[in-house]
This record gives C-alpha cells, sequence and structure tokens, in this order.
C-alpha cells in the first residue's frame, strides 16, 4: 500500500513536470509575446521589460529558470496585471473554482447514486423511464445550454414571486452557489445515473444478494450492506475523470453566471498571451488534477478490498 | 466367405451435414441485431437525416452571411407583413406657447400619438408643463411602472415652446412605452414622468419594396397596400442572417468536427495502440507510459492553448487548428483500447494458427488484428463524436473556436446567448440541433455496442 502510493505519487510529480514542459513550449511556441499588447513602446523600454521579465533570455534558460522558480513554489508575477503575483491570483480565485466543483461534484455523485438506485429497483416502470429519458437528456444537452435555461428559469422565478429568491447571477453567499452548482453537476449526474444503474443490475441478480435474500433478511438491510456498497464501485472509479471533467468545465459556468473563479483568468491570460498566468494555472490545474486521480485509486483500495494495490 | 462383398464400399451420403440456416457473417449478425433495437435505428434514421440537411441542405438556401435588415432578430412564424407608405416628410412639429410658472414641475398633464406609429417614424406630443425649462424623452421596450425605469434617453427637447418628439431612431415593429420627464431651469430632472404606449407597425416604401424584390414594380403598389417580407422559416438573427441557412452551413462545420476528429484520432489510436500491443516489452511500457503523460494533460485548457498556436489569419475559419488539436490530445484513449485488444487477440488461436501457415507480422495485423478490433472501434468512434461535437461547441462558445462570420452551432450559441431573454429562438434552434446530434449518437453508440460487442452488452 505505502509502496503503491509512492510510486504513484513519483509518477504524478512526472505527469506534472511533462504538462509544465508540455505548456511551456507550446505557449512560447505562439507567435507574439505579452509585451505586444500594450500601446507600441520605443526599443529600449521594451528591450528594458524584457530584461525585466527574463524574456531577452534563451529559450532553454528561460525553461530552467522557470522550473527552478516552480520547484520553490513560486508562479511568477503576471504580464497583464500589474504587480499580481500569479500565487495571488490562484489563491484568490482557486477557492471559488473549488467550492463551485465540490458542490457540484457532491450533487452530481449523491444524484448519480440515488436515481440510478431508484432506476435499478423499479426498472422498466414509470420512475425508470422517466429518469432515463431525464438522464439521456441531461447527457445530450451542452452544459453551457443548461447554464443559459437555468439563468432564464431563475430569472422568471424570481419576477414571479416578486422578490429575487435566488440570485441569477454572481458570487459570494450560499444562495449564489446554489444554481451554479446545480448546472455543473448535471451533466456528470446524468452520466453516473447511468452507471450506477447497470452496475445495480448486474448486482442485484448477483448469487450473494439472492443468498442474502433467502436467509430472509430485511429489504432495507440486503438494499445497504449488499446492494449499494458493491454498486458504488464503478461510480468511484470514474469520480477522478468525473472531478476533471467538472473542475475544466466550470469555465463555462464561471462565465455564464458571471462567478471569479480561475478558469475565467486562464482564458483571459490565453488572450492576453500572458506567459506566467498560463504556466501556473495549467501546472496548478494539472497537478491538481493528477492528485484527485491518484486520491480516488487509494480510496478504491478502501472500500473495495478485492482490489490489491500494486 | 467373399471378402470383396464384406468390404463393399458404402454408398456417399449427400446430404447427411445440411446446414440449415445461411451462416452469418459477424456483420451480417451486427446488422440484425441493430435493425431489432427500435432506439438504435431510429437514430441511425436521424443520423442520416442529418447527413442529407448537411450535404444537400446549403444547396438551397441562401448563403448563410446574407443579412435581411428588415427581419432582425425575428422568431420563426412572426408577422411578416409591411404596409406601404409615401415616403418620408419631415415633421415640423408642435409648439405652444408657454406659462410660466413656480414651485415644483409637475409631470405632462397626458401625451398624444400623431397620426400612426410606424417602423418609419413615430410622432407624439404632450402637455405642456408650467415652469419647464425643457424635456427629456426615453423610450424603453417595457413599461417603466414598478421601477421607473424609463429605457434609453433619446433626446433632449430644451425649447420649452417645443412640445413634440418625432422618433426615427431605428424602430422594430412592436411595443413601445416613451416617457416624458420635464426638466428645470439648470436641466435637472423633475422626479415625475408621463407614459405613451404605443404599437409601431412594420412600413415600407413603394421604392424600397421594389428594390427588396417584394413586389415587381411601383406602378402594383398604392399607399396602404399590404406586402410580405421574405419568409424566413426558422426566423432571422441579431443580424438578420437567416437561420436554417445558417443552422445548414453550421452543420457542415460542426458534423466536419464531430466526424471527422474522431476518425483521425482513432486511425492515430490504432496506429499506436497496435504497434505498442503487437510489439510489446520494453517499447510497449514506454509508448503506453508517454500515453498517460498525453491523458494528463488539462484537455480543455490545452485546446485553448493549441487553437491559439495555430494561429488564425484573416478570413480562416479556425476548423484546420481545432481539428489537429483534437487529434493531438485525444488519440491515447483509443490507443489504449486498440493495445488491449490487440493483447488480447495475439494469444488467440488463430493467431498462433496463421503464424504456423508462415504468415508475417503485417499480414497479422491487417488481416486478423485489426479487423477483429473493427467493432470495438466502431463503438468508440461513435460515442467519440457527441464529445467531439462538445468540444467544438464550447470552444466556439467562449469564442476560442471558429472565428466569426463562419456559423457553426457553437458560435451560433454563444451568439444566441446574448439575446436569449429576448428572442430565445436564436438560442434554442442551435442548442437543439447539438442535442440532437449528440442523442443521436449515443443511442446509436448503445445500439452498436449491444449489436457487436458481446462483452460490452449493455444491461437493458
Amino acid at each position: 500500500m505505502i509502496r503503491y502510493t509512492v510510486i504513484r505519487l513519483i509518477q504524478g510529480v512526472i505527469t506534472v513536470w511533462f504538462i509544465a514542459t508540455a505548456t511551456f513550449f507550446a505557449m512560447h511556441a505562439v507567435p507574439g509575446d505579452p509585451l505586444m499588447n500594450d500601446k507600441a513602446i520605443s526599443e529600449e523600454i521594451r528591450r528594458n521589460l524584457e530584461a525585466q521579465y527574463g524574456l531577452d533570455k534563451p529559450l532553454p534558460v528561460q525553461y530552467v529558470i522557470y522550473i527552478g522558480n516552480m520547484l520553490k513554489g513560486d508562479f511568477g508575477i503576471s504580464f497583464a496585471q500589474e504587480n499580481r503575483s500569479v500565487n495571488d491570483i490562484i489563491r484568490e480565485h482557486f477557492p471559488v473554482s473549488a467550492i463551485l466543483g465540490i458542490l457540484a461534484i457532491t450533487f452530481a455523485g449523491l444524484g448519480g447514486i440515488l436515481f440510478g438506485a431508484l432506476t435499478a429497483r423499479y426498472r422498466n416502470k414509470m420512475p425508470d423511464i422517466v429518469i432515463m429519458f431525464l438522464v439521456i437528456l441531461g447527457i445530450s444537452v451542452p452544459s453551457f445550454v443548461f447554464a443559459a435555461l437555468g439563468q432564464f428559469a431563475l430569472v422568471n422565478l424570481n419576477a414571479f414571486f416578486g422578490t429575487s429568491i435566488l440570485p441569477v447571477a454572481g458570487w459570494g453567499t450560499l444562495s449564489h452557489m446554489i444554481a451554479p452548482s446545480l448546472v455543473l453537476g448535471l451533466g456528470t449526474m446524468a452520466f453516473l445515473t447511468r452507471l450506477m444503474r447497470s452496475s445495480m443490475l448486474e448486482i442485484v441478480s448477483s448469487d450473494y444478494v439472492r443468498t442474502a435474500r433467502s436467509k430472509g433478511l430485511p429489504t432495507t438491510r440486503i438494499f445497504l450492506r449488499h446492494e449499494l456498497r458493491n454498486a458504488i464501485l464503478p461510480v468511484v472509479t470514474v469520480l477522478g475523470p468525473s472531478i476533471a471533467a467538472i473542475t475544466t468545465g466550470g469555465f463555462v459556468v464561471e462565465l455564464v453566471f458571471a462567478i471569479p473563479g480561475l478558469g475565467r483568468y486562464f482564458v483571459q491570460a490565453v488572450q492576453q498571451l500572458d506567459y506566467t498566468v498560463i504556466m501556473g494555472t495549467t501546472v496548478f490545474y494539472g497537478a491538481f488534477l493528477v492528485f484527485m486521480v491518484i486520491v480516488v485509486d487509494l480510496l478504491y483500495g478502501l472500500i473495495d478490498p478485492r482490489v490489491r494495490l500494486e | 466367405m467373399n471378402t470383396a462383398l464384406s468390404f463393399a464400399p458404402v454408398v456417399a451420403e449427400r446430404d447427411v451435414e445440411v446446414i440449415s440456416r445461411p451462416s452469418l457473417s459477424y456483420w451480417r449478425d451486427a446488422w440484425i441485431r441493430l435493425k431489432a433495437n427500435r432506439r438504435a435505428l431510429v437514430s441511425l434514421y436521424i443520423v442520416i437525416a442529418l447527413g442529407v440537411f448537411t450535404v444537400f441542405g446549403p444547396l438551397f438556401v441562401p448563403s448563410a452571411s446574407i443579412q435581411d435588415l428588415d427581419q432582425i432578430s425575428s422568431p420563426p412564424g412572426a408577422d411578416r407583413s409591411a404596409f406601404i407608405v409615401p415616403p418620408y416628410v419631415p415633421w415640423s412639429g408642435v409648439t405652444v406657447n408657454v406659462r410660466d410658472a413656480q414651485g415644483p414641475l409637475e409631470a405632462p398633464g397626458s401625451m398624444t400619438l400623431v397620426g400612426e406609429a410606424t417602423t418609419q417614424a413615430v410622432r407624439m406630443f404632450w402637455d405642456p408643463v408650467p415652469g419647464a425649462h425643457g424635456y427629456r424623452v426615453y423610450r424603453n421596450i417595457a413599461h417603466p411602472a414598478p421601477d421607473d425605469a424609463l429605457g434609453m434617453p433619446l433626446a433632449d427637447v430644451l425649447n420649452p415652446s417645443r412640445v413634440s418628439f418625432e422618433d426615427r431612431l431605428d424602430i422594430k415593429p412592436g411595443e413601445y412605452f416613451y416617457s416624458v420627464v420635464p426638466l428645470d431651469m439648470n436641466g435637472v430632472e423633475a422626479p415625475v414622468y408621463t407614459t405613451l404606449d404605443v404599437r409601431a407597425i412594420r412600413v415600407i416604401t413603394a421604392d424600397e419594396a421594389v428594390k427588396r424584390g417584394l413586389a415587381e414594380s411601383v406602378a402594383d403598389l398604392a399607399v396602404g397596400d399590404e406586402v410580405k417580407l421574405k419568409l424566413h422559416v426558422l426566423g432571422t438573427d441579431y443580424l438578420g442572417r437567416d437561420m436554417l441557412s445558417r443552422l445548414m452551413h453550421g452543420a457542415r462545420v460542426s458534423l466536419f468536427i464531430g466526424i471527422v476528429a474522431p476518425f483521425l484520432f482513432i486511425l492515430v489510436g490504432i496506429l499506436y495502440g497496435s504497434a505498442a500491443g503487437f510489439v510489446g516489452g520494453r517499447v510497449d511500457q514506454v509508448l503506453m507510459r508517454f500515453a498517460d503523460f498525453v491523458v494528463a494533460l488539462p484537455f480543455l485548457l490545452f485546446m485553448i492553448l493549441f487553437r491559439i498556436l495555430f494561429k488564425i489569419e484573416g478570413g480562416d475559419s479556425g476548423i484546420a487548428p481545432m481539428l489537429i488539436a483534437m487529434v493531438i490530445l485525444s488519440w491515447p484513449a483509443a490507443a489504449r483500447l486498440v493495445r488491449g485488444q490487440i493483447l488480447q487477440i495475439r494469444e488467440e488461436g488463430y493467431i498462433s494458427a496463421s503464424r504456423l501457415l508462415g504468415a508475417k507480422t503485417p499480414y497479422l495485423v491487417l488481416r486478423h488484428m485489426i479487423p477483429n478490433t473493427m467493432g470495438v472501434i466502431l463503438v468508440t468512434i461513435t460515442f467519440a463524436v457527441p464529445s467531439a461535437i462538445f468540444t467544438e461547441a464550447f470552444l466556439s462558445f467562449i469564442g476560442m473556436g471558429v472565428a466569426p462570420p463562419t456559423p457553426s452551432w457553437g458560435s451560433m450559441c454563444n451568439e444566441g446567448l446574448k439575446t436569449m431573454l429576448t428572442h430565445p429562438h436564436e438560442l434554442i434552434f442551435p442548442a437543439l440541433f447539438i442535442s440532437i446530434t449528440v442523442l443521436a449518437f449515443n443511442l446509436l453508440g448503445d445500439g452498436l455496442r449491444d449489436a457487436l460487442d458481446a462483452r460490452m452488452r449493455s444491461q437493458e
């Protein structure tokens, strides 16, 4: 177990280094540089600026310097936003994205397990048919359409009650978080419901459930101890990739609901070719995702003793 | 005994082994299974219909960039009638003698519409307010009542004796609320206003109607006649472009990316995966470790980076960069899948048999391995199409996809979102097309999986 964890962590570090390297060179291959966004500047000023930011050095040297700083935990200073360090930007805006993501994944996970179990239980009956129809809809409708429709619904809801039940956009209080996280989690929830349903159907017809039934155990006990616990496993496996999908999918929701998350900064930074912010956010997101996948894999070993982590 | 008789040859019986049913090939069997699945079959028809819509549709509709400025953001089924009016004649307005007065300004007693409110001009006058030094005129598309939302300030009438206003600013057919606020000697608004509710009708001059091709000649038209504007089956967008035509041209972009991108990256994946799986050993280890790294790249972040990397010149649609970026980032999943399949098939008996008969490696791979992974690959492609369409839509939605004016369903959604509250059809149609396409491919993928791959058969 410990050996496995260590190996996974080492692999994770290599992956993050790979992400950093790929991003660094891809970004520098883009024509232009961050200084081109400003008004025309004289050759001299430009040279001074380049020297200040270290852009005058050859690319491999810049790379080594950057990786060195990164290892010290310093992502540098933003080009576009004066005197703002990338660490500050991440520290300030990542929590917003993270809260949104956590709420969304909680909602998606709980909803997916609940609805999946429900549809399996009422297989081919009304609840199953209705939920599965909604699930197919949830998988087929892009998140930005959900976001737009969600906002549309909120506007009408607020207009109907004459007061602001839930805010349409913005960030700050808990009531701001409900609508965007619901929207963000919807697609994943639909996917998880489907997964949970097929996994549940497989379990329900398994031998040990039949045994438990013939022993005369109460239905709720069979459901909780035998069926649910086993059926949840595949859902846990895809939670890692789902977290990735939800955090990056957060861009759109942040855009539509005007939420000051990290995703918006990334899109903005790419447009301005703000080298340090692009690097910082990509490496940070990459490390976060790699770490989440490792955590989920380790969790999997804890939940299912049959899985030997090697 | 006559041994010759004992050992008489047995008459060959010809009908010992009669194959009572025709043998089914893998693909025939799959087709029969697919046909039995109604949902998958309907999806297949939808996919075919979308193909026809995409390939032949644009041949029958006008170009996607022609603007109809008379009908901007008009929903489908909107009233297309326009009435012929004489050419615009300037209006002298209404002036009155004003009384001076002290004390707070009151709201104008009433407002009156002059003539008919048309898209050519809306003319109004109001009762003078004693003591007012001028008036400010506002226009709104909703009633100002609850929050005193007067709308857009149109003009300041700074002559106190003039109590009229003529609005010619971009009037669309529909309801408008004009509000007049009196101004004091310093030009400051009094906290009172009077509102006039006006319903503008669409009008057009005879010359214009002929110029737009709505009538044969000016002689056919008399003032008051009704003509029909051009028909846009699904309405128009915010620049007056025909929605149907844009949806069709957009389908070419969205479906092209949606189908070609998975096809390409799965091709790369097949080559890479089969190489890794077949060679095996150290090479396999290294190749698959590299694939793992590519998988770990944050997908959308890199899509956006790549999209910028292949800089779009003016006039480019931006389709090629998106395709390349998708292929670069998406092949590992397919490679992994193919590798797994190859590893499995490599151990099968028929491979050993073929090898014993002297088959060379390329023959083995091309003749036995790849055809046997085809089912799984086909299913993967079908499921990859929706995600490619989503990716295109997502990128275009955040303004990182195809460059305007090239339409794509995603960019149309992006544009439609801005006018969602007033003209929902501009968002709903492209969103509907994306959803239907993705739905059809998902259901078709389910059906194909059930039909082609016994092991992956879902529990339905």
